[in-house]
This record gives C-alpha cells, sequence and structure tokens, in this order.
C-alpha cells in the first residue's frame, strides 16, 4: 500500500487529506500522478497541468521520477509559504 | 515521531526573553545572540488581513527545520541555536516564528539566522491562509523574492 496526503489548497480542491492505494502498478511518482490524474478536472489541475506542484516521499522532497516502495508516504502540496 | 529538542511547532505564542535564556543556558562562551521575530501583519499584498491560518504536515516540518539547523550550524561556528513556528489560528500582531542563534561572534549569528530565515521560506511545509474583511479565505501564493532570498546562499560558480 501507499499512504498518499494533500496539504493546503490541494486538500481542498481534492475533497480529501488522505487516501491509501494498492502499489499495484506505481513504479513512480509519474505513475501514481497519471493515475490521480483520470479522476477529473480537479485532480488534472492541481497534479498533472500544474508547474508548481511540490511532491515529498518519505517526507523529503521528491519529484515525478522518484522511485516508490510499498508503505512509502507520498504527499502533494502547493509551494510553501510558512515563516 | 523524532524528537528535536531545538525545533518546536506549537499552536501556542512563546516568550522571546525565556527561549533567548534558554538558548544561552550552559553556554558561557556566546558573544552574540540573534533573534528574528516574524509577526503577522494586518495587510498582504494590498488587501486587508482580519486573521491567518498556518497548516503543516506533521513530521516532516520538524525533519525539515531540523535539517536547515544543521545545515546553519555546519556553515557558521554556531554554539546553540533555536527555531519555533506555530501553527493554527493567528490575529494580526501575533509572533508567529522565532529563529535564534548564538556564537562567540557577532557575524556568525547574523548570518545564519537570515540563512535559516530564508531556507524555512521556501522550504519547511508551512501553509499560510488569510481572512479577508468580507470573510473571504484566500490560500497565500509564494513569493519569487523568497525564492531568489534562499538562493543567495548557495554556492557560487567561480
Amino acid at each position: 500500500m501507499l499512504d498518499i496526503l494533500y496539504f493546503a489548497s490541494f486538500r481542498e480542491a481534492l475533497g480529501q487529506s488522505q487516501e491509501q492505494l494498492p502499489l499495484a502498478s506505481y513504479k513512480t511518482v509519474s505513475c501514481l500522478l497519471d493515475d490521480l490524474a483520470t479522476r477529473g478536472d480537479a485532480w488534472q489541475h492541481a497534479l498533472s497541468a500544474n508547474p508548481n506542484l511540490q511532491i515529498a516521499v518519505n517526507q523529503t522532497i521528491a519529484d515525478r521520477s522518484t522511485q516508490l516502495n510499498a508503505g512509502d508516504e507520498v504527499a502533494f502540496f502547493p509551494p510553501v509559504t510558512g515563516g | 515521531m523524532a524528537d528535536f529538542p531545538f525545533i518546536k511547532v506549537q499552536a501556542d505564542d512563546f516568550d522571546l526573553t525565556t527561549e533567548v535564556k534558554g538558548l544561552r543556558e550552559g553556554h558561557k562562551d556566546i558573544g552574540a545572540v540573534v533573534a528574528f521575530v516574524g509577526t503577522v501583519r494586518d495587510i498582504n499584498e494590498g488587501e486587508d488581513i482580519c486573521a491567518l491560518e498556518l497548516e503543516h504536515y506533521p513530521g516532516m516540518t520538524e525533519k525539515a527545520l531540523e535539517s536547515i539547523r544543521l545545515q546553519a550550524h555546519e556553515r557558521w561556528p554556531l554554539q546553540s541555536s533555536l527555531i519555533i513556528h506555530r501553527i493554527g489560528q493567528m490575529q494580526p500582531c501575533d509572533q508567529i516564528v522565532l529563529v535564534a542563534v548564538a556564537s562567540r561572534h557577532r557575524e556568525a549569528a547574523f548570518e545564519a539566522a537570515h540563512f535559516i530565515m530564508d531556507y524555512l521560506k521556501t522550504n519547511a511545509p508551512f501553509w499560510k491562509k488569510e481572512t479577508l474583511p468580507d470573510g473571504e479565505e484566500k490560500w497565500v501564493d509564494a513569493r519569487i523574492s523568497d525564492k531568489e532570498a534562499e538562493a543567495k546562499w548557495l554556492p557560487k560558480n567561480p
């Protein structure tokens, strides 16, 4: 399984903060994103057509080519604005 | 969750005097303390702000802040350092963030505090949401100037 987390404007646009998906065919973050983007316009807009998409795998900044393994925690969020 | 004693992510406010005292405790070789306090403005990008909400990524936030703090210790000779970042609901004039750094001499403390804040702005997973006077809520956009501020600390190519 993979734990998927969504934060801030993504959490609101996608209507959920977390979900679990079977690892199945997701070898990389890119494969996962391609699948999520088929869920509809909001998903396509936030995850696929978004040059500002930020990705973390196991709480470390990652990118689309990062490989996924069972039990990984994958997070998607917009650019950070703390401080 | 790993425990990082020099990182605090909390809903509660903080007291600068108490925190700086704690930072200096047990060190007789400190000659300089630089503390930066970030506070909530009542105006942002020309709009009045009534309230601010801070969301974060529990677990990754603490790791990211500790990583930034350790990078500062690698780059400058520091005796101690502390990062506090608040989360949840805040009002204009509230304190949001404290970065406090102690070293033997002032230059290292000034530079390290500046570095930590610049990196925190672009690398720690916090997100601000503003409430405007008409009740509208708005996520704050990241600023290009923050990326530029971070870039000035990157090693320069010869």
